[in-house]
């Protein structure tokens, strides 16, 4: 079990929670507990939380509450666990592994002494879990990458990596979703919608869910963007 | 129902469409946008009769320029001082007049401030992302940019004589070269002499100052470990500081993650007012705690809604 949480105070509308130092599945599954709980049983002011990789924001609106009510009520959040943690719901990518659209399968081969076909396999056979969602509308941040295939970033970024591209780099995966610099490893590219275009439902992924990688041929890749 | 139609003859950079901002996602990667100085957006808004949180145009110093084509619509501007030119009156803003067909307005760069607010009275037709049509400029989602050449158009569109009159910027809006903060929460990870350094260093805003954030000018601040820190969540008013030191103050458009170390973090109450400031402008940085934060932010909320309640209503 952890360690006493850290509390501290972001400006007059925020609380930060850390549960943890390092980045583990234990710290992580501690932080989509409390996400779920606060989420259960609202303390009155609670605007937003928002889970990050070994702590959580808590956004708060001040006229209504402060940060000791609300540190309060997320110390009586930890001292209730719910009885049993949810699973989070199973979600699917697609992923096209065409080397025109997954310009570095090449290069992540020959740093991890792979082969491309064996750089796929150990991408799909990854267990994967969203962390949270960061930097830009709907990046998810993945854990779950094979060590096989885990390696440190670029050491810089590149421009004009296209949305949809499937990105490593450590343990982290990420299906983007606009076209940004990145400096992670391009393996493949999705067709599969994060940002889902739906009013009630927008963001294909909840915080906490597990998903799994899914190879698809080329055609079927362009089949499904042109519809 | 009627509908106003305003050709853009001339729209600058950073000039672009925001509601009351899209509150609530920010545990999706998307921050709030929505506009730079709150307070004046809604000003106008509530000036011309329209909901306090409708869309209006936000405009930068460098400037916007529009033509009426058909219909009218009774307008706003509030924001900074700049400089608003309109059937051959010249004022400051913070003025509500009606915009005939043929007639021409230009807001530029004034005396300060770095954003002003156009409210129109009616519906101002732009793209919705996720119920809002606040722009989140990285990504272009929202209402968007506006371009020299494009067309404004308003549903519902007013002229109404009974609002038209003078309301003066009062103190509560004026640019603010102290901002209050709060220390942390990365306080453990930069060097004692770093907040030191933040506190009673002389700082200024630089050129680099968009609706994402600015980036300061100061002495350095030296950070601990950096380069371990697990990305974790950022707020508007977030002050990080990156491994060569400079500080950057995040705003509305704000990555919503970050793993550099975030030295303090500016009131919301003061973040309105410090906006306002211009490149090269002085800031300083006034520590206060928790508890006194929240006294602060409660007794603006409450000033906020009493200087807009004298705005809501007609003469």
């Amino acid at each position: 079990m952890p360690s006493t949480p850290c509390f501290a105070p972001v400006a007059d509308h925020a609380l930060l929670v850390e549960l943890g130092e390092t980045i583990d599945d234990a710290t992580s599954d501690r932080i989509v507990a409390l996400d779920r709980a606060l989420a259960d049983d609202p303390p009155p002011g609670l605007r937003e939380v928002v889970p990050g990789l070994v702590n959580l924001l808590i956004d708060f609106d001040p006229c209504a509450t402060d940060h000791r009510q609300i540190e309060a009520a997320v110390r009586n959040c930890l001292a209730h666990p719910p009885a049993a943690g949810r699973a989070g719901t199973l979600r699917e990518v697609e992923v096209c592994y065409d080397p025109d659209l997954g310009h570095d399968l090449a290069s992540v081969a020959e740093q991890t002494g792979l082969s491309v076909d064996e750089v796929i396999a150990a991408h799909l056979s990854g267990d994967y879990r969203v962390r949270m969602y960061g930097f830009t509308p709907g990046y998810a941040y993945m854990s779950g990458t094979p060590e096989a295939i885990q390696l440190p970033r670029k050491p810089a970024a590149i421009r004009g990596v296209a949305a949809g591209s499937v990105i490593i780099a450590g343990p982290q995966c990420i299906v983007t979703t606009l076209l940004m610099p990145a400096g992670w490893w391009v393996i493949g590219r999705s067709p599969t919608r994060i940002l889902t275009g739906d009013l009630d439902h927008p963001f294909l992924f909840d915080v906490g869910d597990p998903v799994r990688m899914r190879r698809i041929t080329r055609a079927d890749y362009d089949r499904k963007v042109a519809a | 129902m009627t509908t106003a139609r305003l050709r853009v003859t001339f729209a600058g950079p950073h000039v672009s469409y925001q509601d009351g901002g899209r509150p609530g996602l920010l545990r999706f990667g998307v921050p709030e946008s929505g506009p730079m100085d709150g307070l004046a957006h809604a000003a106008a808004n509530l000036a011309v009769g329209n909901p306090a949180d409708a869309t209006a145009i936000e405009i930068s110093p460098a400037g916007l320029t529009i033509e009426c084509v058909d219909g009218g619509v009774t307008f706003a501007v509030a924001g900074g001082g700049f400089v608003v030119d309109h059937a051959g009156t010249r004022s400051g803003g913070w003025e509500v007049r009606t915009l005939r067909p043929g007639e021409t307005l230009q807001v530029q760069r004034g005396h300060w401030g770095s954003w002003t607010y156009l409210a129109l009275a009616g519906r101002i037709e732009a793209a919705e992302w996720l119920g809002h049509t606040a722009t989140h400029t990285t990504s272009g989602f929202g209402g968007g940019l506006l371009e020299s050449g494009g067309e404004i158009v308003i549903r519902d569109s007013r002229i109404s004589p009974e609002r038209e009159r003078r309301f003066p910027c009062p103190v509560l809006a004026r640019a603010q070269s102290t901002a209050r903060v709060v220390l942390g929460p990365q306080l453990h990870r930069v060097q004692p002499e770093a907040v030191a350094a933040l506190l009673t260093g002389a700082h200024t805003l630089s050129d680099s100052y968009d609706r994402m954030g600015v980036r300061l000018r100061g002495p350095a601040l030296a950070i601990a470990d950096a380069l371990s820190i697990p990305s974790e969540p950022i707020v508007a008013g977030s002050i990080q500081v990156a491994g060569d030191g400079v500080a950057t103050l995040l705003l509305r458009d704000h990555q919503t993650t970050g793993g550099y170390p975030k030295i303090a973090t500016v009131l919301a109450a003061d973040l309105d007012r410090v906006v306002q400031l211009r490149p090269r402008d002085r800031i300083t940085f006034q520590a206060v705690g928790a508890d006194r934060a929240i006294q602060i932010a409660r007794l603006h909320a409450q000033r906020c809604a009493a200087y807009l309640g004298t705005i809501s209503t007609p003469n």
